[in-house]
């Protein structure tokens, strides 16, 4: 069983961001980079089904040579190898998942596992589109994922509104982990070690033939408003007032 | 306790591999993960939590400076930093794992036969053996040439008889590595024996009471006409330099690993002293604490470029006792005054164990004291700088 797992390099959750002066991007000065946590989630799941069922674990990273470090922070995890498409230029989720989408052409994978989301845009779109180019079914949100005896289908659990649903999607497919799929395992230093070797290609999006041409660009990013303090109330009546006036909420 | 993303203010992360950068997060992860959890616990009730050993011995963690016998050799650098990241959560946890590599693998590894090696170090890396080192005795700490244990030969054994103290790991260890003199009156006899939990006339005690490292387990070590089989001599030892050698690995974890705990304080006093209003402004808006972060941040990132250059020094093989030294001396001395620094910016909130401060303080206390005390480094350096010794 072939899985193709997507990573993207994504700005530290934790680091406080700062916005460059001309709002066009943030300011990567000093700013950590990890692999999106919810592709670390799509790598364990697909180390987890490639133990079970046996079979390889391929990692795509798109973007500047700096995203090979995520690459190999997944082979690090047990990836069998990365195929890195270089691309300088800028991309929507489109183009992202254009680009996938020869990527799957050319593998044949039979799983494809993305995260819901990159924490950094939070845009939570190419995994759609992906299945969509791809003619695939797909399951997104997965919570728990199953592979047939026969290994023609996925059982996927996903978590909605007020309980779970239980998809069953024929492979090849596309799903995309959340959060309580699984908890990723730690790097050992063996394998760290053995990452260096693994073999990594690198492809241009020309040779890929994928095209691309952004629909969404970003015109401008800017703080959130800062938070005013609060103000204390004389009366009850005070209180309904503003809540009925100025909060219009009741 | 919130997780601390490490202080880099020079930048350091670009000196670094990425191997050596991923050895650091993994270690990171899991000490945040897996072993944060359960520290204050843990040194509450004065325990040591095995229960995350076999997970550090799955990671790698233990006797990554040994090639093959199951360990994964990494880079000096690798290596340090993975003793930083389990100090940042506690020194008994780093001291754990000092001794078991740096101590009991490495004199293992330097002076046993194949089969010792074959037959202890796999096990010992894996985590599902533990390893002490008897070399401390009750009347001998910083002077050991002055150690009573004896193991004196009968026929094709040898008889052990002795008390060592301050043994950390030691009532939980499988194995213990124990330091004697073969000739009561000469100190170049001292040699190395495996000593195996169960033998008959060797026990081993905890010491209650402790005010410091009470997340880890320090034990005395009894030899009561404890029979020793030849074959469990470890071969190629002879005289104090044998230990010494073992001893210089793990004061370089130690230089390491005390980075991991100033570290731990300085974020934690930063963090609270943003946001402690006194006076209306918070306390971080004061001169006097502003002198004392900034003091900290210094003194933490000169400690890493020592560390740092450290390591790479003994990865090129240039690394001396007397450099491993300076660095313990350093390290330690300023994590600890960062340590002490940190509780009084915490103010009354400090002395409790709802913040870190005050438990890696009171370890602290401890490194300072052990594997050379601080004035015992001094005079090694000071022995070296000016060709004459100040003690015996």
């Amino acid at each position: 069983m072939k899985i193709l797992v997507t990573v993207k390099r994504v700005s530290d959750p934790e680091a406080k961001l700062k916005i460059k002066p001309d709002g066009s991007w943030i300011q990567t000065e000093g700013v950590k980079f990890v692999v999106n946590p919810f592709d670390e989630i799509a790598v364990e799941e697909a180390l987890r089904i490639k133990e079970k069922q046996t079979g390889e674990v391929v990692v795509v990273s798109i973007g500047e040579k700096v995203v090979t470090e995520q690459m190999r922070a997944a082979l690090a995890m047990g990836a069998d190898r990365g195929i890195f498409v270089n691309y300088t230029g800028s991309y929507d989720s489109y183009d992202v998942a254009n680009i996938l989408q020869k990527v799957v052409e050319q593998e044949k994978p039979d799983i494809i596992i993305l995260g819901k989301q990159a924490v950094d845009d939070d845009m939570g779109a190419a995994g759609f589109m992906l299945a969509e180019l791809l003619g695939y079914p797909q399951a997104a949100f997965a919570s728990k994922v199953e592979i047939s005896d026969d290994k023609k289908k996925a059982k996927v659990t996903r978590e909605i509104d007020g309980g779970l649903e239980v998809k069953e999607v024929e492979l090849p497919c596309v799903i995309t982990a959340d959060l309580r799929l699984n908890t990723p395992r730690y790097a050992s230093l063996p394998n760290i070690m053995k990452a260096k070797q693994k073999p990594v290609k690198e492809v241009t999006v020309d040779a890929l033939g994928a095209a691309v041409k952004p629909r969404v660009t970003v015109k401008k990013l800017t703080e959130p408003p800062k938070r005013k303090g609060g103000v204390k109330v004389e009366s009850v009546q005070d209180l309904v007032t503003k809540l009925k006036n100025e909060a219009k909420v009741i | 306790m919130k997780p601390v993303n490490g202080t880099d203010f020079y930048l350091l992360d670009d000196l670094l591999s990425e191997e050596e950068r991923f050895t650091r997060h993994s270690v990171r992860e899991f000490v945040d993960r897996e072993f944060m959890p359960k520290v204050r616990q843990s040194f509450r009730d004065a325990r040591f939590p095995l229960e995350v050993i076999p997970g550090l011995g799955k990671l790698g963690v233990f006797g990554a400076s040994i090639e093959g016998y199951g360990c994964n050799k990494v880079s000096g650098i690798s290596y340090g930093l993975m003793m930083q990241e389990l100090e940042r959560g506690d020194s008994g946890l780093r001291s754990f794992a000092s001794v078991q590599s740096s101590l009991a693998m490495t004199a293992i590894h330097e002076f046993g036969t194949e089969e010792q090696k074959n037959l202890w170090l796999p096990l010992l890396a894996g985590g599902q053996k533990i390893g002490c080192f008897g070399l401390t005795e009750p009347d001998f700490g910083s002077n050991p040439s002055g150690m009573r244990t004896t193991a004196l030969k009968a026929g094709g054994h040898y008889i052990l008889n002795g008390s060592k103290m301050w043994i950390t790991n030691g009532s939980i260890s499988d194995i213990a590595v124990v330091w004697a003199k073969t000739n009561k009156d000469d100190p170049k006899s001292i040699k190395g024996f495996l000593v195996e939990k169960g033998t008959p006339g060797f026990s081993a005690k905890d010491i209650h009471g402790k005010l410091s490292m009470r997340a880890s387990v320090t034990s005395e070590l009894n030899f009561d006409e404890c029979k020793i089989d030849g074959d469990h001599v470890l071969p190629k030892t002879g005289g104090l330099k044998s230990p010494l050698t073992c001893l210089m690995q793990a004061r370089y974890s130690i230089a390491w690993g005390a980075l991991g705990a100033a570290m731990a304080c300085y974020e934690e006093a930063l963090g609270y002293a943003r946001e402690r209003i006194q006076f209306s402004k918070p306390i971080a808006g004061y001169q006097l604490v502003q002198e004392r972060l900034v003091w900290m941040l210094s003194e933490i990132t000169k400690a890493q470029l020592l560390a740092w250059r450290m390591g790479t020094m003994q990865d090129n093989g240039s690394l001396k006792h007397y450099h491993v030294s300076l660095a313990k001396l350093n390290n330690v001395k300023i994590a600890l005054e960062i340590a002490r620094s940190c509780r009084d910016i915490l103010g009354a909130n400090g002395i409790t164990d709802d913040y870190q401060c005050m438990r890696h303080m009171n370890n602290l206390e401890s490194v300072y004291t052990y594997e050379g005390t601080n004035n015992i480094h001094t005079l090694i350096l000071g022995e070296h700088i000016t060709g004459i010794k100040a003690f015996e």
